[in-house]
């Protein structure tokens, strides 16, 4: 008879071992508390919150505050205006790191070290708020959706990432065979980098995204109407100005705001300003990983 | 020469499909660099940056003589080192930590969990910050009145300013920021680990004399980095965070520039401050970088 054998691990080895998931465990409890409080508080009674009794599970279940935020024509407008410029801006983005990367990553391309050079000092020397500001007035982007996309057409980093991948995954062998073939460095570009940089699209399509999607400087900067502002900055008055929006306390009574509908709103708020996020991030968390480790180890 | 010019003729594909990101660079990144002068001009909107009459220093003078200004250092420094001695050491741990234990549900929830709080945006982040630091209601003054202690209104207690920011930071990236960390130890040669094993080495022995060390370069890099930008602590979750009763300890270079620049509409002024504070993150990351390459053999450049 087979018995497995196996060398036990050494007494210091196994209590190092416990310390650390006993640490982890409670660290990520500390992350994940206060997500959870805001979840349970935003699905409670008003009563419930001001009074105190929502220590981790909803006390009164209610959906009151959701139902009032869809009443709310400037925070629906806000939702709309944040797709607006994430899909629109994350094409530009992605778009921009491509056309950027791409040659930067193709060695027979003469003096695209100077293009390198050009894009790195962005990196550590820029003009500032104020100039950049003047620029942008200047071009007559203010108060209009360009003013949130061209401002920051790509990153460096993703560009440097995306450069380090098309370099570094994609054989030399596959250039040969279609230059062999007739194909030019556009059609090369198209039809075999690109299939072949799905993870690393799906990642910076993504951080791009997201970063649109949390922005909200660039709105209080260059916006002034308020049908173009975005979701973050509508939150920003609600939340940190406490300016909340008439519509949505509309059918609530005096009595009940008094007990403080406006606190179990503002749970509510952050709850719906998070979801597009939290679906997609599951989707794509590998994949992040991923990225983050193609730019870092082969840099 | 001739060589040259038949390569760039043979690739003009490549220099087409890079104009559209260059132009972007050259209108959206460089004007703005030469827009800097308007630091050493008067700026009328009327007669333009280039027609504004020069001043010399005369706005930088006034920054250093203004009262704010040992106030605005201070602040800066303290908020942005205080976030580096917390933020950097953190990540490093977490991801000894996480690459002690075998991929399962525990190591695949701790970072999923970890990770996310870094996709909440800055907005989110300071009304979660708001609203469970308010007193009376918030869970953190409850417990704290549970616990016996008096209730504090956190958000406007100066002293506590920089310890709130710099602890939700650390909340939120501390996952993040680990996963550059966790990468480096993937790409550690295993036979390491099986000569040592074979040493007798210990789990401790391990991290202490293997995976430490094989995180030093990536961690330099890291650290020159962040020294680099020690003077461009974030305007925008600072400028968020702030209220009447904590500006004593909560302005910094970047906010006073959009007050006085934006608000103020004190474009030169505004510019003055905005350049002195580049200027020292430049020459900080220059000599950290020689520093970095003195030491330890690892820099940027």
């Amino acid at each position: 008879m087979l018995t497995k054998t196996k060398i036990r691990e050494p007494f210091g080895d196994r209590v190092l071992l416990v310390t650390i998931y006993v640490l982890l465990g409670a660290l990520t409890l500390t992350v994940l508390y206060p997500l959870l409080y805001i979840l349970s508080s935003s699905l409670s009674s008003p009563n419930a919150v001001v009074s105190g009794q929502i220590w981790l599970y909803p006390v009164e279940f209610s959906l009151k505050a959701y139902k009032s935020i869809f009443q709310s024509s400037q925070l629906m407008r806000g939702y709309y205006n944040s797709i607006v410029y994430t899909v629109i801006g994350t094409f530009i983005n992605v778009a921009f790191t491509v056309l950027m990367a791409f040659p930067l990553s193709q060695r027979a391309m003469a003096g695209r070290k100077y293009i390198m050079i050009l894009m790195m000092i962005t990196m550590f020397f820029s003009g500032g708020l104020i100039p950049t500001y003047l620029l942008v007035k200047n071009l007559h982007l203010l108060d209009t959706r360009w003013a949130l996309w061209l401002p920051s057409a790509f990153s460096v980093f993703q560009v440097i990432i995306a450069r380090t991948f098309f370099m570094s995954s994609i054989p030399m062998e596959l250039q040969e065979a279609s230059q062999i073939d007739g194909c030019r460095d556009t059609r090369y570009l198209w039809s075999i980098v690109l299939p072949l940089s799905k993870p690393i699209l799906a990642v910076m399509t993504l951080m791009y995204a997201v970063g649109h999607w949390n922005a909200y400087f660039d709105a209080l900067i260059y916006l002034r109407s308020e049908a173009l502002f975005p979701l973050q900055y509508v939150l920003r008055n609600m939340l940190i100005l406490n300016a909340a929006d008439p519509e949505m306390l509309a059918n609530t009574a005096q009595k009940l705001r008094d007990q403080g509908f406006e606190q179990v709103l503002k749970y509510a708020l952050i709850v719906v300003a998070c979801i597009p996020v939290l679906i997609m991030y599951p989707f794509v968390q590998k994949h992040f990983v991923k990225g983050v480790m193609i730019g870092s180890l082969k840099g | 020469m001739q060589q040259t010019w038949t390569r760039v003729r043979r690739s003009w594909e490549l220099y087409l499909l890079v104009l559209l990101p260059v132009l972007y660079l050259l209108i959206f990144q460089y004007i703005p660099m030469f827009g800097v002068i308007i630091a050493f001009k008067d700026f009328n909107i009327i007669k333009g940056i280039l027609g504004s009459p020069w001043v010399g220093f005369k706005h930088f003078t006034d920054l250093f003589q203004s009262p704010n200004f040992p106030l605005l250092i201070k602040n800066t420094l303290l908020i942005s080192l205080y976030s580096l001695l917390a933020g950097f050491p953190i990540p490093i741990l977490l991801a000894l930590a996480l690459n002690e234990i075998r991929t399962g549900f525990f190591k695949r929830s701790v970072q999923m969990i970890t990770y996310a709080p870094h996709f909440i945006s800055t907005v989110v982040m300071v009304s979660i910050i708001i609203l469970m630091l308010s007193p009376h209601v918030g869970v953190v003054d409850r417990l704290f009145s549970f616990l016996g202690w008096s209730d504090t209104n956190f958000m406007g207690e100066p002293k506590l300013f920089k310890s709130i920011y710099v602890w939700s930071g650390v909340w939120q990236e501390m996952g993040y920021a680990s996963i550059i960390y966790i990468a480096a130890l993937s790409g550690v040669d295993p036979s390491l680990y099986e000569a040592a094993r074979m040493d007798g080495a210990s789990r401790l022995k391990k991290i202490l004399y293997i995976d430490l060390p094989s995180l030093l370069p990536i961690a330099v890099t890291m650290l020159i980095l962040s020294l680099g930008s020690v003077m461009g602590v974030g305007f925008e979750k600072i400028y968020l965070m702030q209220n009447s009763l904590n500006v004593s300890t909560s302005e910094v270079i970047s906010t006073y520039v959009y007050k006085v620049g934006l608000l103020g509409a004190n474009f030169s002024f505004s510019s003055a401050v905005g350049l002195f504070n580049s200027i020292i993150n430049l020459v900080l990351l220059v000599s950290v970088n020689a520093i970095a390459r003195r030491v330890s053999e690892n820099s940027l450049w």
